[in-house]
């Protein structure tokens, strides 16, 4: 009965749980872009004029795909955010507000200091990716030793950071005195922003497209997904911090400090959504808005489910997201529908990842078995 | 008498990745009888229960019920044509009530979908008292001592009126008094038509409460027999293939130096109430101590406070001379001392991880399975292929996750983690519980060579003849207490129930007590 499995085999095994894993996110976009094609149908549209704009918008030329992977690069960080804490069997609702403060860091030292370029961007990007880690390791610390539940604490810190950082850039009024961090010209004309970053703090760029300059951090999101890859299956650290997401009462027994892995693994959550924000800043924005980031903290959720919380995924779904988001414009233009169009296809894709169940119903796949599958989010009171 | 067959599975066969769990196994279940299903850890026992329980679809095969051929999709299918199924590992869900869990995917409503837990409450209650199985129906099943939680599983089969019962190694976790009142219900449900299929590894009672016995081995049934043409031995030699021993065999211990030294030590349990209360004991290197006693007297928190897993609140724990009172499990575990679980599934492992990993829980960071942070995932698969061999754990691969294996199987795995390192202090809770009688021949024997090796063995366990049969000195506790401490050569069985139930006057010949 035992039989020790021969390499074929073994390759075969390994293809198959890839299928399995893959199987679901695939069926979800196929499926969800199907619903959006009915809706468009059922409105009076052509959906296949309005896809294939969408697809030219995002790949058809130069700028289309310059586009597309500029929108990836923020959702890469964003996304490995929740997919890394959620390894670590947390819920990171909280990248939007470690993103926001990750942006303001990165762009008041972007226009603060005056350095040289070797050293003044780079600090920018780290004291960024700081202040995010600082953003996240809170919530940590406070489900560590409280018991608060991240969820919540992540969602009351992401209010924090956008009032706060509203306030730091207000232009301020008649009564009321202009933000610490608000650009004296951009006051003016009640702008609300920081000055502009200097040159030394710019991403430096790797390939010129007017107005859409492709810059090193595209490339950093790549390796930094492959360092979080890394991170969580060839160091001890990833060992225990799976373990403490699958089973914190067996991480205890194994000696792990269960406090401290928690707050670890929010704190590098943190710094990676506050990358999100250091490298929009000093890649694209070159200063900070209060409404440039919105909405990326929380498409990073989508992006680490849609990827299944696999650094590789993530960065497969930040494209698929980013390139949507890339080709909307063209869309709309082709067919004349509305590019909210694409926030419910990504809304229905999100929704098909999380509850599988539907997915697997539909194409009748099997379930997972029970011990593979790891929860969405602990409930309320449990650890 | 021609009986009636209520159930009858022809020609199943089940393949899971790289094990053929079952292959074309045939049973026959008649109404009113209790069915013993025998075999070796991995024999594929479970796998039938749970197609035949709908939760594991077969890939050939028939099955019957009362004369329909039937397919169940899902367990709830299965309990709705009353086949009840309490499971090796529980399926509670620990942040509920009793109740609640008991009435779970059959809830009692008020109408407009409101729960009645009242009512609930109040049907456990009566079931409980109807049964002899004690339980509050209020309390959280999380805090409850495993033994309790599986009373709580049986009364939920119970509550779904289920007429075919099948009860997979509910023994494991039950104390002797508790299985005989488990026996004397299973009895009286057979008498009233009930059929009940019981998976055990305890052949004794499988002589003492079947009707009919099947044995199966490697996903085959290799037999059948009764229990009046049968023995312990014979069974066993039917499971296993070969003559097992059935008991350990072992020279007087030659203690010396003392190991762990535990003064005082009090804690509280989860729900705050003093669950150890001033234990003092020694344990000496090359002896075993065993801790006797009824389930829920403080054993599951003294290992725990002793490990590591819980504070203590006064007192004092040294490892050779070394403070270790509140220590972290980590230096626990530095210290020398290994730590057998008693509920493997909640601390001893992480289902999801390979079979490779979970044979490094505690040892993943130490070389030579990793170096400056880095994990060497070569040294923990030797690692793993060794221990895989030495300890016989049934599995397609050490890439397989831990909880696709068998009970026993897992049991094994956790064993072979603890004792396949070089220790001082072995701390073991129900050792073996849920394996077979192979494999509890090789767990105390090889409990028996460590402690000839010099170590000092803290021995907790459930099971009354592995606590007389290894142990060299026994300490009963009784709610929280370390009642007595008695010669094991000496003491009698009788001794040995009445101590555990409380009674301290006039038990004991005073050449009985051993000395510290
Ligand atoms: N869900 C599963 N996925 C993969 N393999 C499984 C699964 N369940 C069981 N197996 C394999 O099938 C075989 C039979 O397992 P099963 O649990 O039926 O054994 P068992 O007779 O109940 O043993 P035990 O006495 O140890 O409980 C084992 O080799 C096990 O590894
Ligand atoms: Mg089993």
């Amino acid at each position: 009965m035992k039989s020790e499995p021969t390499p074929a085999n073994r390759l075969v095994g390994i293809a198959k749980s890839i299928l399995d894993v893959i199987a679901v996110p695939i069926l979800a976009v196929i499926t969800a872009v199907v619903i959006g094609s009915a809706l468009m149908f059922a409105a009076g549209y052509d959906p296949i004029l309005a896809y294939s704009g969408l697809a030219d918008g995002a790949f058809g030329d130069a700028r289309g795909i310059a586009r597309s992977l500029l929108n990836m690069t923020p959702l890469v960080f964003a996304g490995l955010s929740v997919a890394f804490a959620f390894k670590g069997g947390l819920f990171n609702i909280g990248a939007e507000g470690q993103l926001f403060i990750g942006a303001i860091t990165a762009a008041w030292v972007g226009f603060a200091f005056d350095l040289p370029p070797y050293i003044h961007m780079p600090l920018a990007l780290l004291a960024g990716s700081l202040a995010g880690a600082f953003w996240g390791a809170m919530p940590g610390f406070l489900k560590a030793f409280t018991g608060a539940h991240e969820v919540i604490t992540t969602i009351m810190f992401n209010f924090i950071a956008i009032n706060l950082t509203s306030w730091l850039i207000s232009a301020g009024g008649e009564n009321m005195p202009p933000g610490p961090l608000s650009d004296p010209i951009g006051r003016q004309h009640a702008l609300a922003r920081t000055p502009n970053i200097l040159d030394s703090a710019k991403l430096p760029v790797l390939v010129e497209a007017p107005g859409r300059d492709i810059h090193l951090g595209v490339v950093l999101a790549l390796v930094v997904a492959a360092i979080i890859w890394f991170l969580v299956w060839r160091t001890t650290f990833g060992f225990e911090l799976r373990m403490v997401g699958l089973n914190p009462s067996a991480a205890r027994y194994a000696g792990v400090n269960v406090a401290m892995t928690t707050i670890l693994t929010m704190a590098i959550a943190g710094g990676l959504a506050g990358m999100a924000g250091a490298v929009q800043t000093l890649g694209v924005n070159h200063r900070f808005e209060s409404n440039q980031s919105i909405g990326y903290g929380f498409d990073s959720i989508a992006v680490a489910l849609l990827g299944q919380t696999h650094p590789l995924g993530v960065v497969l779904a930040a494209f698929l997201f980013g390139s949507m988001n890339a080709g909307t414009t063209r869309m709309q233009r082709w067919s004349d529908v509305s590019s909210e169009i694409i926030l419910v296809v990504q809304a229905l894709i999100l929704m098909f990842v999380a509850a599988d169940q539907i997915i697997r119903y539909i194409y009748r796949i099997r379930p997972r078995r029970p011990e593979e599958v790891q929860q969405l989010s602990a409930g309320w009171g449990q650890r | 008498m021609e009986r009636e067959i209520v159930l009858e599975a022809k020609g199943i066969t089940k393949r899971f990745p790289g094990v053929l769990a079952n292959d074309n196994v045939n049973l026959t279940l008649y109404k009113g009888e209790i069915l013993a299903l025998l075999g070796e850890n991995g024999a594929g026992k479970s796998t039938l229960m749970n197609i035949i329980y709908g939760l594991y679809h077969r890939d050939a095969g028939t099955i019957i019920l009362k004369g329909r051929e039937v397919n169940f999709a899902s367990p709830r299918e299965a309990i709705h044509n009353g086949i009840g199924m309490v499971h090796q590992h529980f399926q509670l869900i620990p942040v509920m009530t009793v109740a609640e869990n008991v009435m779970l995917g059959s809830e009692v409503t008020r109408g407009y979908g409101l729960l009645d837990v009242e009512k609930a409450a109040k049907q456990v209650r009566e079931l409980s008292r109807q049964y002899g199985l004690e339980v509050d129906p209020d309390a959280l099943v999380e805090d409850l001592p495993v033994g309790i939680q599986q009373r709580v599983e049986i009364i939920k089969a119970l509550y779904r009126k289920a007429d075919i019962l099948i009860l997979d190694e509910p023994t494991a976790v039950l104390t002797p008094q508790e299985v005989r009142e488990l026996f004397k219900i299973m009895r009286d449900l057979a008498s009233q038509g009930v059929s009940i299929i019981f998976i055990t590894h305890k052949l004794k009672e499988v002589l003492e409460v079947a009707d009919r016995i099947v044995v199966m081995r490697n996903g085959h049934v290799v037999g059948e027999t009764s229990p009046q043409e049968s023995t312990e031995s014979s069974l066993a030699a039917m499971m296993v293939g070969r003559e097992v021993l059935l008991r350990v065999h072992k020279e007087p211990a030659k203690p010396g130096e003392v190991v762990l030294e535990v003064s005082g030590l009090t804690a509280y349990d989860d729900r705050g109430s003093k669950a150890i209360d001033g234990v003092s004991f020694k344990v000496r290197a090359g002896e075993v101590l065993g801790i006797a006693g009824v389930q829920g007297n403080g054993q599951t928190e003294l290992v725990e406070t002793l490990t590591g897993l819980r504070k203590p609140h006064n007192g004092r724990v040294t490892v050779k001379g070394k403070d270790l009172t509140g220590a972290s499990p980590r230096k626990v575990t530095r210290a020398g001392t290994a730590h057998v679980p008693e509920d493997r599934q909640k601390y001893g492992m992480v289902a999801a991880y390979t079979v490779a990993d979970n044979l490094v829980l505690n040892t993943y960071y130490a070389p030579p399975f990793s170096s400056s942070g880095m994990v060497n995932h070569k040294a923990i698969e030797e690692h793993a292929r060794r221990l895989v061999k030495e300890f016989d754990i049934r599995t397609p691969s050490i890439f397989t996750s831990g909880g696709s294996l068998s009970g026993g199987n897992q049991q094994k795995m956790v064993v072979a983690r603890e004792f396949g390192r070089k220790i001082d202090l072995l701390i073991a809770a129900q050792p073996t519980r849920g394996l077979d009688v192979g494999s509890i021949e090789f767990i105390h024997q090889r409990i028996i060579e460590e402690r000839d090796a010099g170590v000092a063995v803290l021995l907790v366990s459930a099971e009354l003849d592995e606590i007389m049969s290894l142990s060299d000195r026994i300490a009963v506790m009784y709610k929280g207490q370390i009642v007595a401490t008695v010669d094991a050569s000496k003491v009698t069985r009788e001794q040995l129930g009445l101590l555990m139930a409380g009674v301290t006057e006039g038990v004991l010949e005073p050449e009985v007590t051993a000395v510290i």
